[in-house]
């Protein structure tokens, strides 16, 4: 039996040997996930960021506790930075899952984020596509929220839960530009710590002031130039009756959790019936295949760097005879005529 | 293969609460560019043979300090053959009595570290028993 079909078939195995393919990037992964593709769209997709130490896998643990109750399965990732010294990492999200490790209706997987060729996005996007395939219920992406690459990964999913905890001050300001712009569910862990009510009141007068600016903003808005744009340009019709709830809670003893756990069931609810669903879809689908062409474009031009041509052009750069930029765009020239030229 | 970073587990199996070894090795195996899936206190042997499934690893490091390395291993390699695991190489560290270090090499572990042993002779083992 081939590995798409064991993968499909609920072999837990083959699904992890195949997310080691996709990590490491193996010449099979394209061939793989293009196979699974067709598989895929059945899980509802939830991502989960904030910074670390919000409580974010507590909460997780939490959540899945209840999903299991419904006899969901769950297919979790769960994503850790690696050094950027060693290369290494220590991917420690289990320890705060341990209700779940043993279960088999849960398929947990760390990832580090490595230095991937084309960002993690694409590899995360990818490893949701295998767990979506897979056939569980519910797949689960959590991130640390810092960065321009998990704000992607989190707007993959079809929820994103935006995790805050109180006292965090200024950290609310930063995350507001990144995050919470993202952000379908707010959830204030550790409710039972001070300030509570502040952190509450703050979030609250943000999002109002988004819906604000953002309804003027639809107003001038004159092209539509991507699908990011286009989703945006709908914000004034369905989905803005979506109310991004924000909901307190103690991850540690599950109090608020059940909340969580009903906004999340009402929010995929809700964009499976106003049409938001397809646009997220297609949004994600352009991703895709945007990255794919960059990753391979750029390989092509990483072999193209390492051929004669351009090795002669760098020398004439080194001997001062022309500059980098002309130099470049020689390279280009030369790449187009040789080998786009001959493909079809 | 060889560009791709070590995959490895630590864990700590039975009731014993020091995990300060098991920290530090992790984290000397993180320094070496490993990726380590650290997953904590008072694991049962079914619990990290599942996560090393899971998290489709290149070895497994236990460390264990209550004396019950003998049954705790022998249930992980039972397990792990089961499984269709029994290729992943385990290491066992923590306190070992010498006596018990050759039964355990015949149940099957890949390597046992006693107190004393330096970071970089386990990086090194591990990288060995790896490739």
């Amino acid at each position: 039996m081939s590995l798409i079909q064991q993968i499909i078939g609920g072999d837990r195995r083959a699904l992890a040997q195949a997310l080691t393919l996709i990590e490491n990037d193996d010449h099979n992964s394209q061939n793989i996930l293009a196979n699974l593709y067709r598989h895929t769209g059945h899980s509802h997709i939830i991502g989960i960021t904030g910074i670390p130490g919000v409580g974010k896998s507590t909460l997780i643990n939490s959540l899945a506790k209840l999903m299991r109750k419904r006899d969901d399965t769950l297919g979790l990732l769960a994503i850790d930075p690696s050094s950027q010294f060693s290369q290494g990492a220590i991917l420690g999200d289990r320890i705060r899952m341990r209700d779940l490790l043993g279960d088999k209706g849960v398929f947990i997987r760390s990832m580090a984020t490595r230095g991937v060729l084309g960002g993690l996005s694409s590899t995360a996007s990818a490893a949701v596509d295998i767990l979506d395939a897979a056939g569980f219920d519910r797949v689960i992406v959590e991130t640390v929220g810092v960065g321009q690459s998990e704000v992607d990964i989190a707007s993959n999913a079809q929820t994103s839960i935006v995790v805050l905890c109180p006292g965090l001050g200024d950290s609310i300001q930063a995350a507001k530009s990144g995050l919470l712009e993202i952000a379908d569910i707010i959830v204030i862990n550790k409710s039972d710590y001070p300030k509570v009510n502040l952190t509450k009141s703050y979030l609250h007068e943000m999002i109002d002031i988004g819906r604000a600016a953002q309804t003027r903003g639809s107003e001038t808005q004159t092209t539509i130039s991507d699908t990011h744009s286009v989703s945006n340009g709908n914000l004034d019709t369905d989905n803005s009756l979506w109310e991004v709830p924000i909901i307190t809670t103690v991850a540690t003893t599950g109090e608020g959790v059940g909340d969580l756990f009903e906004q999340l069931l009402a929010h995929y609810n809700h964009i499976k019936s106003t049409g938001e669903m397809t646009r997220r879809r297609n949004r994600r689908l352009r991703a895709i295949f945007e990255s794919q062409l960059r990753k391979q474009l750029y390989t092509k031009l990483s072999q193209m760097l390492s051929e004669d041509y351009c090795l002669r052009q760098l020398e004439v750069i080194m001997e001062g005879e022309t500059d980098p930029y002309t130099a470049a765009t020689n390279c280009i020239k030369h790449f187009e005529t040789n080998y786009i030229g001959d493909e079809e | 293969m060889s560009d791709n970073p070590i995959r490895i587990l630590i864990a700590k199996p039975g009731l014993d609460g020091h995990d300060r070894g098991a920290k530090i090795i992790a984290r000397a195996l993180r320094d070496a560019g490993m990726e380590v899936i650290y997953t904590g206190l008072r694991q049962s042997p079914m619990m990290i043979v599942e996560a090393a499934m899971q998290e489709d690893v290149n070895a497994i490091g236990v460390s264990i300090l209550s004396g019950a390395h003998q049954v705790l291993v022998t249930r992980i390699i039972n397990l792990l053959n089961e499984k269709g695991l029994g290729h992943i190489p385990l290491l066992v560290g923590g306190i070992i009595p010498e006596n018990d270090v050759d039964e355990l090499s015949q149940l099957g572990v890949a390597g046992v570290f006693g107190p004393g042993t330096s970071t970089s002779e386990i990086v090194a083992l591990v990288q060995d028993v790896v490739s």
